[in-house]
């Protein structure tokens, strides 16, 4: 059984002509790492939050979302509360804004298992203890404020919050965006470790292709709340099927490729507010010809390898063209 | 949360003051009035309504520090033990206002939709209403007493702090860190309890502090005008209102003390509710 599996989730906002998420089909294996990648927009944090069941206001949902076997959007608020303190667990973009700073960090560590788990706090704090020293803390940062560590202690904290109760999957939303680069090294470096020792599923969200394919098992290439490719890691980077990942790649500043102007996607990612009529990249497309602003093409398997699926009318073109 | 602004009256807002000295003396002050208060029945050289028509509007003496009254009676004396009930009022009012306006404030921003209208209608209703007004025709219905005028004014007072607080409760839910208690599974009502509603508690602790003078000065008024508080009760607006015929005689020092120790409190209170908001909004700005 997959620790996560998402299937044709079709999520719908109030005020825009086209759905945001539109048939998402995600899975995250036992003890693997998934990376979610797409640009600004493209619905890749409201995947990871429709994961919680954390909804924007008004938001309808169709299809079905599974953790470790139970449907999210079917769950009442009670069943939810208690998949969010021990099934599922997620880290964010920001540790300073997503700490309370007027609390200790062993308050924030242990709330949740106190309450909700009902656990008793000599109990909890200890958990904690062993979380902390988990992610490279001392025990010490139980008696400290948020506004004591730096960032990156910060986000250490942030993630042993998530392992306090012992989740079987990790959402983690752009978890370095905020913080600068060897910090980034450090906390990437982390959870690959805390993967191995606690074998949870991860779900990586990033903009960052190089992070990806450093992190991820897997990974999915997400535009207008739509997945264009999939595949295991190396492959997919190696031989993208699908114009917008071949783009994303060729966008990717490299410090071993000739100087000159980096590669830029022309255009802009489709308005919500415009309906599609068929494929949601074709008007910044190199590739682009009738049939693409006709039909929507399909994800479908490729020839190339188990798991590797892509959703182009152009595939074998884009594998040709692409060094 | 630098959007929170504190609600004050015209004529006080003037005295914002950012200096030390001037703060700090207030807080001394306010400190030495609810020692006086507490400690009253020790400090207090008479009773406060032992009568000695002999002595009547006498000035200062040895015996009598700050004279006597038209009845006879030790101001300074009055003072102290009035100093209870002046002081008692006002925190009635504020204890009042400040936990029922904490309530349907963070209700009303909590939960929004329906609730929120009804609830900050309501409470712009009250608003549209005079205070004052709303106290004489409570005291009037329910007769003399402390408690009519306490919560009539706690009913004026609440918009001040529900108008508040929902505004800090609308900024406070929109940050991440509330995201993050829900993800670890806390429901609304614990993250509201344990961490909405001690973050913004500083700011409408500081509101309370300030409409903490203004009832002392409303409650003031009423007694002034003979509503409220019972006759024979030691209390500042009650020792302005005896002491008025005084004045007219040439011995005004009888009112003027009350007066001036409910000026000063008064001011003493918004000074020190100011210096606070101003250093929690810097905390948070």
């Amino acid at each position: 059984m997959n620790t996560l599996d998402i299937q044709a989730l079709r999520l719908r906002l109030p005020g825009t002509a086209r759905p945001v998420l539109d048939g998402v089909d995600l899975t995250v294996g036992a003890r693997e790492t998934v990376a979610l990648v797409g640009e600004s927009g493209s619905g890749k944090s409201l995947t990871s939050r429709s994961v919680l069941g954390l909804l924007p206001p008004g938001a309808s949902a169709r299809g079905t979302v599974r953790v470790v076997g139970d449907d999210v959007l079917a769950m009442s608020p009670g069943q939810l509360r208690v998949l969010r303190t021990g099934t599922a667990a997620m880290i964010f973009q920001d540790p300073r804004a997503a700490v309370n700073p007027m609390r200790r960090v062993g308050d924030f560590l242990t709330e949740s298992l106190r309450l909700n788990a009902r656990m008793r706090k000599e109990a909890a704090e200890e958990r904690a203890v062993r979380m902390l020293e988990a992610v490279g803390l001392t025990a010490a940062a139980l008696r400290a404020y948020p506004g004591q560590l730096s960032g990156g202690m910060l986000q250490r904290v942030v993630i042993a919050a998530a392992l306090m109760g012992d989740p079987a999957l990790i959402l983690a939303d752009e978890p370095t965006t905020a913080l600068d680069v060897t910090t980034q090294a450090e906390v990437v470096a982390l959870l690959g470790e805390l993967r191995e020792s606690f074998g949870t599923g991860l779900l990586f969200v990033t903009h960052d292709l190089g992070l990806a394919a450093a992190i991820s098992d897997r990974v999915y290439v997400m535009y207008a709340g739509r997945i264009v490719e999939t595949g295991p890691a190396d492959e997919l980077f190696a031989r993208p099927r699908h114009p917008y990942t071949a783009a994303l790649l060729d966008s990717t500043p490299r410090l071993d490729a000739p100087r000159g102007r980096l590669a830029a996607i022309e255009g802009r990612p489709p308005s919500l507010r415009e309906e599609l009529a068929g494929c949601p990249f074709a008007a910044r497309c190199l590739y682009a010809t009738d049939v693409c602003t006709r039909q929507a093409p399909a994800l479908l398997p490729l020839a190339d390898g188990p798991a590797r699926l892509a959703s182009c009318h152009h595939g074998d073109l884009v594998k040709e063209n692409h060094r | 949360m630098t959007a929170a602004t504190l609600l004050r009256r015209p004529g006080l807002a003037r005295i914002r003051t950012s200096r030390a000295p001037l703060s700090l003396l207030c807080l001394g002050f306010v400190a030495l009035v609810v020692a006086l208060a507490v400690l009253a029945p020790w400090i207090a050289p008479y009773d406060a309504n032992t009568v000695d028509l002999g002595n009547a509007l006498a000035g200062p003496s040895a015996e009598h520090l700050l004279g006597v009254d038209a009845s006879g009676r030790d101001t300074l004396s009055r003072l102290v033990l009035g100093a209870r009930t002046s002081l008692l009022g006002p925190l009635g009012v504020v204890v009042f206002s400040t936990l029922a306006g904490v309530a349907i404030g963070t209700a009303a921003a909590w939960r929004g939709g329906w609730l929120d209208s009804v609830l900050s209608r309501g409470a712009e209703l009250v608003f549209a209403f005079p205070g004052m007004l709303l106290a004489i025709l409570i005291v009037s219905v329910h007769g003399e007493g402390l408690l009519a005028p306490v919560i009539a004014l706690a009913i004026a007072y609440l918009p001040y702090v529900s108008r508040l607080t929902r505004s800090l409760v609308l900024a406070e839910r929109e940050r991440p860190y509330v995201e993050a208690y829900r993800v670890q599974g806390h429901s609304g009502l614990q993250i509201c309890l344990r961490h909405v509603v001690p973050g913004v508690a500083p700011v409408v602790l500081a509101q309370s502090t300030i409409n903490f003078g203004y009832a002392l000065i409303d409650l003031a008024g009423l007694s002034f005008l003979g509503l409220g508080v019972p006759a024979l009760t030691p209390d500042w607006g009650r020792m302005v209102f005896d002491g008025k015929t005084a004045v007219q005689y040439g011995y005004p020092l009888s009112a003027i003390v009350p007066c001036a120790a409910i000026v000063l409190t008064v001011v003493a209170f918004n000074v020190v509710g100011e210096r606070w908001a101003d250093k929690v909004s810097r905390r948070d700005g």
